[in-house]
């Protein structure tokens, strides 16, 4: 379970005398995304709508169970022990199954709002998430203008990248290393299932893991390169989602998109971020 | 709200196969129409009685995949599939299929269907503008005209298509009175009863019977106080045929918060347009026919026309567009319809690509969620 002080790297307020949390009259409001993958959670505090609290725990099986794991971790990192939540907005794909939340909407609008909230400057927001990928075009005000999803198959989506990793037997973080110093092997199928097969064949022929992983990264960029078609990349462009944790990656995606991607720390949470800013609404 | 008028056209439709079967016995011929582009007009001057067959449903699907490649259209597929397992009572009651030469799919779907029934193809060209396209569609006209009148040992004169035409026409008005109403807001008919009541008054063997149903609904709803509620985004779909069996989009919107207004499609609003009735009646069936905006046609600046004219007409708030999956037409279109809605009425736009399954029921849900939620 990873708290806000690890993924800041220490540097944010809970703790410390200037956490909002202290503060009887600050009212707090919490956003849970139920993904595929993982279960986030988030609180903001509703006047400075500073980001105080995050946590994630793996979804599983059961993604009722994991929602009330990541809302009772991360109500804990508040500072005051009688501190309470307004109200909580659910979204992913499992927001139906959030019993405590007040109201549930689709992690496009989330991510929407969640990613203009991290990069304030962002036009366009890529989401590579566990199984399905979005591209989502912003207004000024991180309302969502236009948006594409890809949710119908697994080349272009987190689940392709855990596959490929585990089949060249490395973790995620390994992978993101080994992307940035290959040079991309190309990956001619389409199919998530049929490139597993195709790298392994590679890999037996003596490929380097390097280049795999570069070629990996380049399919799921080509993939992303034609959903892109309708909704152009218009900077900023904010990337969020599990696989923008890594920066490596991220920049590995930059690279193979031709674009500028912006990959905030808080880049996972956009859209339980975004659910609670919706909830602060 | 409850409506008598609708809940008495539901329940009585539910006799029409034994009507089909009944009129049937007595010596009427019956014609299955599948399109938009047949005119039935000339199946009802002869005295016969056109049903529309069915083809919204999933069910009978996996039969038709038996020779039928699985990459194909579902409204055909489920067309075939009823056709092959007999299950459809209207199918069975046919004496003669009417057929359209539409996509490519649907005539090369048609050559199979004809080993099963009687069937006649009628040659659609695919442009609306040429100078010889209207000659050469009022010959396809005729040429129906005489196979019904074969198969009906009658000869079908002007005047008798002339009545047919007046019948058609009063049933035209009827639904557009019909559909119209949703003009209102808020809609008094949700998109879902709509689509239940436009679908099953295709299915009535005497269409005196059906309009006086229609007439009925439009003046009950349309006396009705007006409810003050407050309703979600108005949202047109447009795009492919849809009924009941093959809804899924329809309901998810509702089920979502929106209010489907108008359907542009042949399901829907393109059953609105009249026969003229100055013209001579070969000549002005086979006008009304061949304007019909369907995606076959190339170009088709009638479809943007139309939804032009939707989108003013219902206060519409956004456009969902709807293609099932393998119609390479409408796919294609999807684009030129999209540029219109979003560029030139700055409206909201979602094109959706599904089948008849409930596979990407979760999937759907999300998108159309999402597009509602960008409505506010």
């Amino acid at each position: 379970m990873r708290t806000i002080h690890e993924t800041m790297g220490g540097k944010n307020s809970v703790g410390s005398s200037d956490d909002p949390s202290r503060n009887s009259n600050a009212l707090f409001f919490a956003g849970l995304d139920i993904g595929s993958t993982a279960t986030k959670a988030a609180i903001i505090e509703g006047t400075s709508k500073e980001v105080i609290a995050v946590a994630e725990t793996s979804t599983g099986w059961a993604p009722k169970k994991a929602a009330q794991k990541a809302l009772e971790e991360v109500l804990s990192q508040l500072a005051s022990p009688t501190a309470v939540i307004s109200r909580t907005v659910a979204t992913g794909y499992g927001r139906n199954m959030a019993s405590g939340a007040d109201k549930r909407v689709t992690e496009i609008s989330c991510h929407a709002l969640g990613a203009k909230h991290l990069v304030p400057d962002a036009m366009t927001v890529l989401d590579i998430g566990g199984q399905d990928s979005k591209l989502i075009a912003l207004d000024d005000h991180g309302n969502v203008r236009d948006f594409l999803m890809n949710d119908k198959c697994a080349a272009g989506t987190g689940r392709f990248i855990s596959n490929m990793a585990t089949a060249l037997g490395i973790d995620l973080d390994e992978f993101g290393v080994l992307a940035s110093s290959g040079t991309p092997a190309p990956i001619s199928s389409m199919c998530a299932v049929f490139a597993e097969s195709e790298v392994i064949g590679l890999t037996a022929s003596g490929t380097s893991r390097e280049d795999l992983a570069a070629g990996i990264v380049m399919s799921i960029a080509k993939r992303l390169t034609s959903l892109a078609g309708r909704i152009p990349l218009t900077p900023n462009i904010a990337f969020t989602g599990g696989t923008a944790r890594n920066a490596e990656l991220a920049n590995c995606f930059s690279k193979a998109l031709n674009v500028q991607l912006t990959a905030p720390p808080l880049a996972p949470f956009a859209g339980a971020i975004g659910a609670a800013l919706i909830a602060a609404k | 709200m409850n409506y008598a008028s609708i809940d008495k056209l539901t329940t009585r439709a539910e006799k029409n196969p034994l009507e089909v079967a009944e009129a049937k016995e007595n010596g009427q011929k019956v014609f299955g129409f599948y399109c938009l582009y047949s005119p039935v007009e000339v199946a009802l001057a002869a005295g016969g009685i056109a049903v529309t067959l069915c083809g919204t449903r999933n069910d009978p699907i996996p039969a038709a995949e038996k020779t039928l490649p699985r990459n194909l259209c579902p409204l055909i597929k489920s067309s075939f599939g009823f056709a092959i397992e007999d299950t459809c009572p209207y199918f069975k009651a046919a004496d003669l299929i009417v057929a359209d030469s539409t996509c490519d799919g649907k005539k090369k779907m048609f050559e199979q269907m004809a080993e099963i029934k009687p069937l006649h193809l009628m040659y659609l060209p695919h442009n609306q503008e040429l100078d010889v396209t209207g000659p050469f569609w009022e010959g396809e006209v005729i040429r129906f005209k005489e196979r019904v009148e074969q198969e009906c040992g009658i000869e079908i004169t002007d005047d008798m298509l002339r009545e047919a035409i007046q019948l058609t026409n009063r049933e035209s008005a009827a639904l557009k009175g019909l559909m119209d109403l949703n003009q209102q807001s808020p809609a008094p008919i949700s998109g879902m009863k709509m689509l239940e009541i436009v679908f099953k008054a295709g299915f009535f063997a005497d269409k005196q019977e059906s309009i006086e149903h229609l007439e009925a609904i439009i003046d009950e709803v349309g006396n009705a106080p007006k409810e003050k509620t407050q309703q979600g985004p108005r949202v047109i779909i447009s795009g492919v045929p849809m009924g009941l069996g093959s809804h899924k989009v329809c309901q998810l919107i509702e089920d979502a918060g929106g209010v489907v207004v108008a359907f542009e499609n042949c399901t829907g609003y393109k059953k609105t347009m009249k026969v003229d009735t100055d013209k001579a009646p070969v000549t002005a069936l086979a006008e009304k026919y061949l304007a019909t905006p369907c995606s076959i046609m190339s170009p088709n600046p009638g479809r943007i026309k139309l939804l032009d004219t939707m989108i003013t007409d219902f206060a519409a708030d956004a456009v969902v567009d709807l293609t099932w999956q393998a119609c390479h037409t409408y796919n294609v279109e999807a684009e030129n319809i999209r540029k219109f809605v979003q560029g030139e009425k700055n409206m909201p736009y979602l094109h959706i690509e599904t089948d008849y399954s409930d596979a990407d029921t979760e999937q759907l849900r999300v998108r159309i969620e999402a597009f509602l939620e960008m409505i506010g």
